[in-house]
């Protein structure tokens, strides 16, 4: 039960801050909300010890949603897979607090964003921690929630504003499957508590349900729409629209939210549910494409951007790929562990960006940067170290987790092998851009203002202490996962997480591993090799590929133009139809013409009539004198 | 079956008639509002006991009063409640307060009037929800829409007299035909206007359908069902913020409720024939009144289009006829009297201070009434149904009701969720992001100051509900339970139950 | 002993008087006594029907009469004054309020 705290703790943070925040706390409250987080963190390990002990927690606090045969409790799961999370969650998450007191310095918000982000904390531990399908939707949907307020967190903004509402509604698209996904669950196994579900996961086999006239496989069905949660959590394409625009966010909330831990929630959900995505192959297979064609698409983006956080997201968006492309081969754990190494390089790669956009006063379009090296030599050793992780150079973190995604995919039959083929290009790509990254911030000379470069500084200890915990996470963590051909039994998370995600077995010889493993080591080297000719030796060239290549350059730079489309095709016409056909002409002309009109007609009637009125008194009583006369002489005549 | 010493519901339900006589010698507007004020806290205090007494296994009328009121037609003086009617008794008294409170200022004209109007309409309310008698159903049900009638006439803004005599007429004309229904289900019924004795009754399959579409009338009115709602954003838009609040809160409530309480039971095989385009007509509802939100430039009236919309979702799960639905469309009700009234609320008390509804003139009002910004970012994620808040656990029942129900409708209903998302958050946007309007910068010609005291004290007991109902409805949903079981009983098993060709017999039946 | 037939007659020619006078004059007090007058015609015919029948009944009717005469009177009255006050005037042609 003390785990239960691990949640409540941000929570109450949350609470404190937010109602004395404004009056009370201020500046001050960091001081409340680092130490409950930092003592989740303390929870996590301890629960992490536990749960490595083999032992797997799962308490129902209280009776949430009763009604009929459908009952739901507020309850919480501590596996394998939700116990690396915690650590993840937590562990990153105290070092952006950290960081955040030293970012967030002087902002008039900053009460409020503490505020926030404990908030966040809370409901990425309800997501990973809850165990049914509902209380992760709880934690799914406040996740966006806390999204919004910190993407939108300078709501005065406008950019801002839109980029956080566009994250909740295009997240509310995915949100729509994966509702329908967990009520369509309910439906078929009568429980939505992850034991039962998946303890009869079997009982999938085999059957169909009718949709629109056509029978459906059910496992497929199910499948599918949880996906698309992921799909919009996760931005995948094509839902992957809101991440690049979320970077309107302050930085640490780009790092830890939308790098580190909350994007990677539609890969712990599919990690989740894998005895049900076992059971379709369809839904695997489209679990793993949209992964590859995403890591793909995303990296040929970030090769011309020119925002520092951009092209950090893109990458983002990209290594997101990578993991599901894990997930679709089978490879769960492989895909939590690119997950749990990613956290550490990603959020480093981002929290140094910030120390960057920081000391240039929120500057953040790279064509002004340059040179950095000398004056943030901190800042510049961990972005390398950061950026060599996620290149994949051998023996650091990153290396050990996506060698053993395209290993395992390389595996996979011949769909693995294109794949793998998409993973590799991904991986050079990824190699190009991101030195590309470094060399334009770093290399060459300032070639922002004067009045910029005289301000120039390191940043202070407050930033650069979490930088370093990162660059070790960035560096070590990996090697929880070597794997066995290096040193036997070296895939220790892979073990670990083996009772909840299975062992995937793979038949490949050892030839073909070390061809896998040369061929990524080989990649990345040329990317950094393009690179470094590109933008240290003949900087004109790429002025001169631009060119040469531009409606491809110009393709790329307009992000295939997807916001376009999604504009033209859905937002616009909706609310064209909104205002024109259904207010315009609907709702004013047709219903109300026949509300006001039947009474027009009847006022248009009595305008005839109302003649008789003449107001008079003496014409009505001749009339009524008239009237009783007749009325006699009936009475008398006819009578 | 009353286990009280009083007759609680009588006290209940004519505590507010007294506070009208009392007001009657008034002169003083503070001393009216007080009075007020102390009228409806008794009225809600006096109704406390029903909750404790309440025994929530059975499904039998609880706190039952009767006495003849006009013997020689065999017309009772009859109430008592169930698990449905019980929440809506304290809905009412809850919200009654919550109007005197948000009129503590901005009314000054013909004060004493104006709370009469509130007290008898409270009267009005509650004895809809505990009458067992068709005539005195029928005697608050009409009796409600005068005061409501000259709230929105006297006090309303530019408007109001065509929303005035709109409401009314559209109201009238479905409640005659209801009472048409009502005679005849009094002589079919061996003139009794018992409700009870009248469930009882299998009715003729054609009496059924007749019947069905008189009270379709007057419910659907008042729900209201697209698309019979246009009376709605002029009505809740004209109407002062204490009319607004009643509106939406309870009265549009009474047209769902009838549902529940006359369709639902009596004519169960009409309502099984009319499921289907019913549940078409709510999908509309949802999707329409969703969409004609983005189009619109008035604060209040986009408010009242989304209740079109979520009554869209309580007619749905009402009519998906199954436990979920059914509790999840009670639940709504609740939740939207909540929300909605709340936010209307909120929007009376930034009118206050703006005199303006347009949204176009709002702007960065997060820096200027930060207070306030919170509290509307809450109801705005309660409105779009944010796990956590009242609305997740109503709209969640009801879709999984739909889905159940049948898949089609489960999926249209939850696009729903992303509409709502869409322009609740383009509202709340165009509110409270970006630079503040110049004109209202605390600096400038209008200071606009940030929530007093005695709004807070308004707003704080709905923002108590949002999150109970968000994190343990069961609070509520138990109160529901046997009544809806008994309810969804009632509907599958009749004479004609099981009878596959259903309605190719109704068809035959009628043309 | 008077015959029914002469107190009939009496009451038709004051009937006829009364709306007479209530067609023909344009004052309204007039009209008013006009009023009056075709009222009590009829108390008149009642009473005599009543003593010829030997029944009451028609007494009790003279009764009710009398009594909604006076409310009338006063009531007419009243909005008569109350009219007065508002428009000094209490020709009929030049009321016509109510034309539609």
């Amino acid at each position: 039960m003390i785990y239960t705290l691990i949640p409540l703790l941000p929570f109450l943070s949350f609470i404190i801050i937010i109602l004395l925040g404004r009056n009370f706390i201020r500046d001050k409250a960091h001081f409340i909300a680092i130490p409950a987080v930092a003592t989740s963190f303390l929870l996590a390990i301890s629960a992490f010890m536990e749960v490595s002990n083999g032992k797997v927690i799962n308490i129902d606090v209280y009776s949430w949603i009763v009604s009929g045969d459908f009952n739901v409790s507020f309850g919480f799961l501590i596996d394998q897979l939700t116990a690396i999370m915690l650590l993840v969650v937590t562990s990153i998450g105290t070092l952006i607090f950290i960081y955040s007191v030293g970012y967030m310095h002087g902002d008039s918000g900053y009460y409020r964003f503490f505020a926030y982000l404990s908030l966040f904390i809370f409901s990425m531990l309800i997501l990973v921690m809850g165990n049914n399908f509902l209380m992760m939707y709880f934690g799914w949907e406040a996740v966006g929630l806390c999204s919004y307020f910190l993407i939108g967190f300078w709501f005065h903004k406008k950019s801002a504003g839109d980029a956080g509402k566009k994250a909740f509604i295009v997240n509310r698209f995915g949100d729509f499957g994966f509702g329908l996904g967990v009520i369509l669950i309910f439906l078929t196994f009568g429980s939505l508590e992850f034991t039962q579900v998946f303890g009869q996961a079997g009982i999938l086999a085999g059957q169909t349900i009718n949709f629109l006239g056509t029978e459906v496989d059910l496992a497929t069905m199910i499948c599918l729409l949880l996906f698309c949660g992921a799909v919009g959590k996760s931005a995948q394409i094509p839902l992957h629209v809101w991440l690049p625009d979320a970077m309107e966010g302050p930085t640490p909330v780009s790092a830890l939210i939308h790098a580190a831990t909350m994007v990677t929630a539609g890969v712990f959900m599919v990690a989740r549910c894998n005895p049900l995505f076992i059971m379709s192959p369809v839904a695997m297979n489209t679990v793993a494409i949209v992964g590859g064609v995403t890591a793909i698409l995303a990296a040929t983006i970030a090769l011309v951007q020119n925002d520092i956080k951009r092209v950090i997201a893109y990458s983002t968006v990209s290594q997101l790929g990578y993991m599901f492309l894990a997930l679709g081969v089978g490879a769960f754990s492989a895909g939590i562990f690119h997950l749990y190494t990613h956290a550490y390089f990603k959020a480093l790669l981002f929290l140094a960006s910030g120390s960057v956009i920081h000391a240039l006063h929120d500057e953040q379009d790279m064509r002004n940067m340059g040179g950095l090296k000398k004056y943030m030599p901190t800042t510049y050793k961990v972005f390398v170290i950061a950026t060599l992780s996620i290149t994949g150079i051998p023996f650091l973190s990153g290396f050990f987790s996506k060698d053993e995604i395209l290993w395992k995919a390389y595996q996979h039959g011949d769909l693995g092998k294109f794949l793998w083929f998409l993973g590799t290009v991904a991986a050079l790509l990824t190699a190009f851009y991101s030195w590309r990254l470094i060399y334009m911030t770093f290399h060459g000379k300032f070639r922002g203002t004067p009045e910029q470069e005289k301000h120039l500084h390191e940043s202070p200890p407050i930033i650069t202490v979490p930088l370093w915990c990162l660059a070790i996470g960035a560096i070590f963590a990996g090697y929880v996962g070597i794997p066995p051909i290096f040193v036997e039994h070296g895939d220790k998370i892979g073990e670990f997480l083996a009772p909840v995600l299975g062992h995937s077995e793979g038949h490949g010889t050892h030839a073909e591993e070390y061809f896998v493993i040369f061929a990524s080591i080989f990649v990345a080297l040329a990317g950094w090799f393009v690179a470094h000719i590109m933008y240290v030796k003949k900087t004109d060239l790429p002025q001169k590929l631009g060119t040469m290549f531009a409606p491809v350059h110009k393709l790329l730079y307009n992000k295939y133009w997807i916001d376009e489309l999604y504009s033209k095709t859905l937002i616009q016409p909706m609310l064209k139809a909104s205002e024109k056909v259904i207010l315009g002409f609907f709702d004013k002309i047709v219903i109300e013409g026949i509300v006001n009109g039947v009474p027009a007609v009847i006022a248009s009637f009595s305008q005839g009539i109302r003649k008789v009125q003449t107001g008079l008194l003496s014409n009505y009583g001749l009339v009524m004198a008239l009237g009783a006369l007749c009325f006699v002489g009936y009475l008398i005549f006819m009578g | 079956m009353n286990t009280l010493s009083y007759s609680i519901l009588s006290w209940t339900v004519f505590l507010p008639l007294i506070g009208v006589l009392v007001l009657l010698f008034m002169r003083n507007a503070n001393a009216i509002r007080w009075t007020t004020l102390i009228f409806t806290l008794m009225t809600f205090f006096v109704a406390l006991p029903l909750l404790t007494n309440f025994d929530k296994s059975t499904h039998l009328m609880q706190f039952v009063e009767k006495s003849d009121w006009i013997p020689s037609w065999g017309i009772n003086y009859f109430i008592g409640i169930d698990g449905i009617s019980i929440l809506f008794i304290f809905l009412t008294a809850l919200l009654s307060i919550l109007c005197v409170l948000v009129s503590w200022t901005s009314i000054n004209d013909r004060v004493r009037e104006f709370h009469m109007a509130i007290l008898a309409m409270e009267t009005g309310m509650l004895g809809v929800f505990v009458s067992l008698d068709f005539l005195l159903f029928y005697v608050f049900w009409e009796a409600m829409l005068i005061p409501m009638f000259l709230l929105i006439g006297v006090w309303g803004g530019q408007n109001r007299v065509y929303a005035s005599i709109k409401f009314f007429l559209y109201t009238l004309i479905g409640s005659l035909l209801m009472l048409v229904g009502i005679i005849v289900l009094y002589f079919y019924g061996g003139k009794t206007l018992d409700i009870l004795a009248l469930s009882q009754i299998v009715y003729p399959l054609k009496m059924q359908y007749w019947l069905f579409l008189a009270f379709f009338a007057a419910f659907a009115v008042k729900v209201p069902m697209f698309p019979v709602h246009t009376w709605l954003p002029d009505a809740h838009t004209e109407a002062p913020t204490a009319g607004s609040v009643i509106l939406a809160g309870v009265l549009i409530k009474m047209g769902a409720y009838g549902f529940l309480r006359f369709s639902m039971p009596m004519l169960p095989d009409a309502t099984k024939f009319f499921m289907g385009p019913i549940l078409i007509l709510s999908i509309i509802a949802i999707i329409y009144g969703a969409l004609i939100c983005f189009a619109q430039k008035d604060f209040k009236r986009l408010i009242a289009y989304s209740s079109v919309s979520h009554m869209g979702y309580v007619t749905l799960g009402l009519f998906t006829m199954n436990t979920q639905g059914v509790e999840g469309g009670i639940l709504q009700m609740i939740n939207h009297g909540i929300i909605t009234g709340a936010m209307f609320l909120m929007i009376g008390i930034i009118y206050e201070r703006t005199h303006t509804r347009v949204i176009a003139d709002y702007g960065g009002f997060a820096k200027i009434v930060p207070w306030y910004a919170g509290f509307f970012i809450i109801l705005t994620f309660a409105s779009v149904g944010l796990p956590g808040t009242n609305g997740f656990i109503g709209e969640f029942l009801i879709i999984l009701g739909a889905f159940k129900a049948n898949k089609i409708i489960g999926v249209l209903a939850t696009t729903g969720i992303i509409l709502g998302a869409g322009y609740m958050l383009r509202l709340y946007q165009d509110i409270f992001f970006q630079d503040p309007n110049p004109e209202y910068e605390a600096t400038g010609k209008h200071p606009i100051v940030d929530i007093n005291l005695r709004e807070i004290i308004t707003l704080v007991p709905l923002f108590i509900l949002v999150f109970w109902i968000g994190f343990y409805p069961n609070t509520f949903l138990e109160y529901m339970h046997a009544s809806v079981e008994h309810l969804i009983s009632q509907v599958n098993y009749t004479e004609y139950a099981g009878q596959e060709n259903l309605i190719a017999k109704f068809i035959s039946e009628i043309f | 002993m008077v015959p029914l037939n002469w107190y009939i007659m009496l009451s038709a020619v004051m009937f006829s008087i009364g709306v007479f006078g209530f067609l023909a004059r344009r004052n309204l007090i007039v009209m008013f006594i006009s009023l009056e007058l075709m009222l009590n015609s009829v108390n008149i015919s009642l009473i005599a029907f009543s003593h010829y029948l030997q029944s009451m009944n028609g007494q009790i009717l003279v009764f009710f009469v009398i009594v909604v005469a006076a409310a009338e009177a006063a009531i007419g009255l009243a909005i008569l004054i109350a009219y007065y006050k508002n428009n000094p005037t209490i020709k009929v042609d030049e009321i016509n309020l109510l034309k539609g």
